[in-house]
């Protein structure tokens, strides 16, 4: 039994590190915690404006760190949850809140606005989702200005007091205090969730984080409408420190200013976004002449940073993976663990294609295709080039709507363009071109396979309740086992990027087993392995496949597909040229004459 | 009233237009949206009346010096923020590349220049009234750029290989087209109608550092709204958004126009992602 047994030693490593992680965070905590004691009120207030930036950057970390969309103008979030708080506590357009009330409320003010802005994320990428909080930001500044009556206009609003136990001073320091650790907290144990690793999977392969079953546009709106709510949030305690606010203290330079503290600090971690926010928000004020040159100078960090450390601080401080690696790694799988992964009673089910066409242009890609893909059985697909085989997975996966024909799973009818919900009729697929996340560790890489086993919701993991805590304890042995039965258990804390090409193959195959697939789709597995790689790759699909699973193997090694399907369908122009056992198709005329070769 | 609505709003519109054909120019070339093309309108105004308020040259000289420090920008922007970043376009690094360029820039104006709005000096003495300078010539600029370019395009050799760059990169460099120039050359090119932009609409925007992010935003909205690299959809865009905003400015006040442009904004690129004249997305699997 010991050699069945996933070695635990990994994960050993991984708690260590997390107790190693958490010491910059028990010191930063002592720091702001004591800070009082100096009894200098200029420090304070240095420090509470470094909490309150700190409370908006967490959520914005979230949004650009993570799931890697550029929201620059994210301070129209402070604007608002600044005015919102001022305005109800103030009572110049309904009668006066209390100032508790009125926090939350610019809360409840900043995620309604995130979504909105956060919207256009959900269908595009970068450049206009960039534009569209820049130009947010800039119409905020300009309904300030205009809307005299609540506002104040250009004059400008008092900001609100908070009473005991908040009350100006030290109270309210220790507010901003209670405040920024809560946003820490919060981020962290979601950023250490499932949906903080399906954020970093959108930044870096969308499109394994969809054929994992991501569903993007649900996981971003509830990020967007936590980082608004804590922009939000800072804004009405920011809008208490400052005393008074006018659209002027609400500069476009103060985006900026978060921004980069998070880039700064580096993309997909906590800890460096937060010491780049205290950098920025002290240096400043040790630079007196400079104040009117900040921006300029922050501006000019940003560029350095681009182009010369794109990974920020916490890529120089991952001192752990510039370690090398062991030199001549081998690969050695275990299927006879594969029982523990797969469970029999997910497979069963016939993945079927009727009379399927599809055509790009003037170019028939597939025209009427029959495939009937068999639990327990390997199917192989092989054809020349441009003969429809990648064209064929990605109609089954979802990515193409047929336009004659249907995808069946038993009876069930596959919706087309729907690649996102194939991993709910489980259906799992590996890429021609490894998708990798490439900043994640190959654990979480895996993990991500697992992301619809996962039943606790996006508020569960904020607070780490106890259903996230048992989704994350489950998921993390699934993907341990999955990794040893690949062979690849020795590396899960490496990040994946480090990994050879084909250690990334056999990692897509570990995450594809995650989702104890009833189908699993291979796109040439074999491409770019040694021999003796590839005969331990057919093993192991074999093994897969005979605990129940369908597989679908494209493939160029005619050597591998004859000595392991069961079942081989040989495409020419879209169409199938032949199909039956390996031994048929080996002395079938025109296959040999159109492919294999005399 | 009417009047004034039209020839304001057809005024700003062209100016909208330009800074959207700036965003156009640099796009086909390099894939790359940049946030100078705001800057170089900001530039525009600040350094036409820099050269002709402040230095005393002549309308047609400071014009010229204009557009040749528009030129030059244009090269420092490819120089420093876009070929580094060229060979991972997928990381979208490009952006933040030219941000912090615009940005470093503008703040360099806010401290040389101020942060106050000055006035931009009147070039040619017609007017007052709907036949003043400032509301035609920015509407001039956008039809000689129009004209400008339809010619550069569809007459020359140059301007066939700036199409055939835009149109398929990869197959243009196999011709043997040298891509790293013509990429210069457009950002040149782009610099030049960017200035020209700001320098025709300063008497009604001012000398102002702030137009910056105004230009970027306004500037941006009709060519995500009439399709990347259209420049008849960034025209027809531009026109439309000024006289849209001063229709609204003058019926209904500046923060209904605000709203509302930014709520189309939203709303047509939710149903139509690749704008209301553009054509659909490459294959991603």
């Amino acid at each position: 039994m010991t050699d069945t047994s996933a070695p635990a030693q990994p994960v050993r490593a991984l708690s260590l590190a997390r107790i190693e992680g958490a010491l910059p965070w028990i010191a930063l905590g002592l720091v702001g915690l004591l800070l009082p004691l100096l009894d200098d009120s200029y420090i304070g207030v240095i420090a509470q404006r470094a909490f309150i930036y700190w409370i908006l950057s967490a959520g914005l970390n979230l949004v650009v760190g993570y799931a890697g969309q550029i929201a620059i103008g994210w301070v129209s979030m402070l604007t608002l949850g600044a005015y919102t708080t001022a305005a109800l506590t103030a009572g110049t357009a309904t009668p006066a809140w209390h100032p508790y009330l009125a926090l939350v409320a610019g809360g409840a003010v900043g995620a309604l606005f995130g979504v909105i802005v956060g919207l256009p994320a959900l269908r595009l990428r970068t450049f206009y989702f960039a534009m569209t909080t820049l130009g947010f930001a800039t119409i905020v500044t300009q309904v300030a200005l205009a809307w005299k009556e609540v506002t104040g206009g250009g004059v400008g609003t008092p900001g609100p007091v908070f009473p005991w136990p908040f009350d100006p001073g030290w109270g309210f320091y220790y507010f901003c205090f209670i405040l920024a650790a809560l946003a820490t907290w919060m981020t962290a144990n979601l950023a250490s969730s499932r949906f903080g690793r399906a954020l970093v999977a959108i930044r870096d392969a969308e499109v394994a984080a969809e054929a994992s079953g991501v569903a993007k546009p649900r996981l971003l709106v509830a990020v967007f409408l936590f980082a608004g709510a804590l922009g939000g949030v800072a804004g009405g305690l920011f809008a208490s420190l400052q005393s008074y606010i006018t659209p002027d203290a609400f500069t476009f330079e103060m985006s900026v200013l978060f921004f980069i503290a998070i880039l700064i600090g580096g993309r997909g971690s906590i800890l460096g976004p937060a010491l780049g926010t205290i950098v920025l928000t002290v240096l400043p004020e040790f630079a007196a002449p400079l104040v009117q040159w900040s921006t300029f100078l922050y501006a000019a960090l940003l560029l350095l940073i681009v182009l010369i450390i794109p990974g920020g601080i916490a890529d120089l401080l991952d001192y752990k993976n510039r370690r090398p690696l062991e030199r001549h790694r081998e690969i050695v799988p275990r299927p006879e663990l594969l029982a523990r992964v797969l469970d029999r009673r997910t497979g069963g089910e016939v993945l079927s294609l009727a009379n399927v066409e599809l055509s790009f242009g003037g170019v028939r890609a597939i025209a009427g295709l029959d495939l009937e893909i068999r639990p327990g059985e390997v199917h192989g697909l092989i054809g020349p080039n441009g003969s429809g085989k990648t064209t064929t997975l990605n109609v089954i996966s979802g990515y193409y709507a047929p336009e004659a024909g249907q995808v069946r799973l038993g009876d069930a009818v596959l919706p087309p363009r729907a690649p996102h919900l194939r991993a709910d009729y489980r259906i799992a697929r590996t890429f021609q071109t490894p998708r990798l996340i490439g900043g994640a560790s190959v654990l979480d890489n895996v993990m991500i396979g697992g992301t619809i086993d996962g039943q606790g919701s996006f508020a569960e993991s904020l607070l780490t309740l106890p259903r996230h805590r048992r989704d994350e304890k489950r998921l993390r042995e699934a993907a341990m086992l999955a990794l040893a039965v690949v062979g690849l258990d020795q590396l899960a804390a490496v990040r994946a990027d480090r990994l050879q090409h084909s250690e990334l193959r056999f990692m897509e195959i570990a995450r594809a087993l995650m989702l104890r697939p009833a189908c699993l789709m291979l796109d040439e597995p074999a491409a770019g392995l040694s021999a003796d790689e590839i005969r331990r790759l057919g093993a192991l699909i074999v093994a897969i496949s005979r605990q129940g699973t369908a597989v679908l193997l494209v493939e160029h090694h005619a050597d591998l597909i004859f000595d392991i399907c069961d079942r081989v369908t040989v495409l020419n122009l879209g169409k199938v040229l032949a199909a039956g056992t390996p031994a048929e198709i080996r002395s079938h005329r025109e296959v040999v004459s159109a492919y294999l070769g005399a | 009233m009417f009047a004034s609505i039209v020839s304001y709003g057809l005024a700003v519109g062209a100016v909208y237009a330009l800074i959207g054909i700036t965003y156009n120019v640099m796009f086909s070339a390099s894939r790359v949206f940049s946030f100078t093309a705001g800057m170089l309108g900001m530039l525009g105004g600040v350094l036409g009346a820099l050269f002709i308020a402040k230095m005393g040259l002549p309308a047609i000289v400071g014009l010229v010096l204009v557009l040749a420090c528009g030129a030059v920008i244009g090269l420092v922007t490819e120089l420093l923020t876009v070929r580094p970043v060229l060979k991972s376009i997928e990381q979208h690094l490009y952006v933040l590349s030219t941000l912090a360029f615009a940005l470093m820039v503008q703040q360099l104006t806010a401290v040389e220049w101020g942060t106050e709005a000055q006035p931009f000096p009147r070039l040619i003495p017609i007017g007052p009234g709907w036949l003043d300078q400032q509301f035609w010539l920015p509407m001039l600029a956008c039809a000689v750029t129009i004209v400008g370019l339809e010619l550069l395009y569809r007459k020359t050799l140059i301007g066939r290989a700036f199409l055939a760059i835009a149109e398929d990169s990869y197959a243009a460099r196999a011709l043997g087209l040298p891509e790293t120039q013509l990429r210069m050359a457009s950002f040149a090119l782009a610099g030049v109608i960017g200035t020209l932009a700001g320098f025709t609409g300063a008497e009604m925007l001012l000398a102002f550092f702030g137009n910056q992010s105004i230009l970027n935003f306004y500037g941006f909205v009709p060519v995500a709204l009439g399709g990347m690299g259209s420049n008849r959809g960034a025209v027809v865009g531009g026109l439309a958004l000024g006289l849209f905003q001063q229709a609204a400015n003058f019926l209904v006040g500046g923060i209904f126009a605000a709203v509302a442009v930014f709520a189309v904004f939203i709303i047509v690129l939710l149903l139509r992602p690749e704008g209301l004249a553009g054509a659909s997305t490459a294959r991603r699997v």
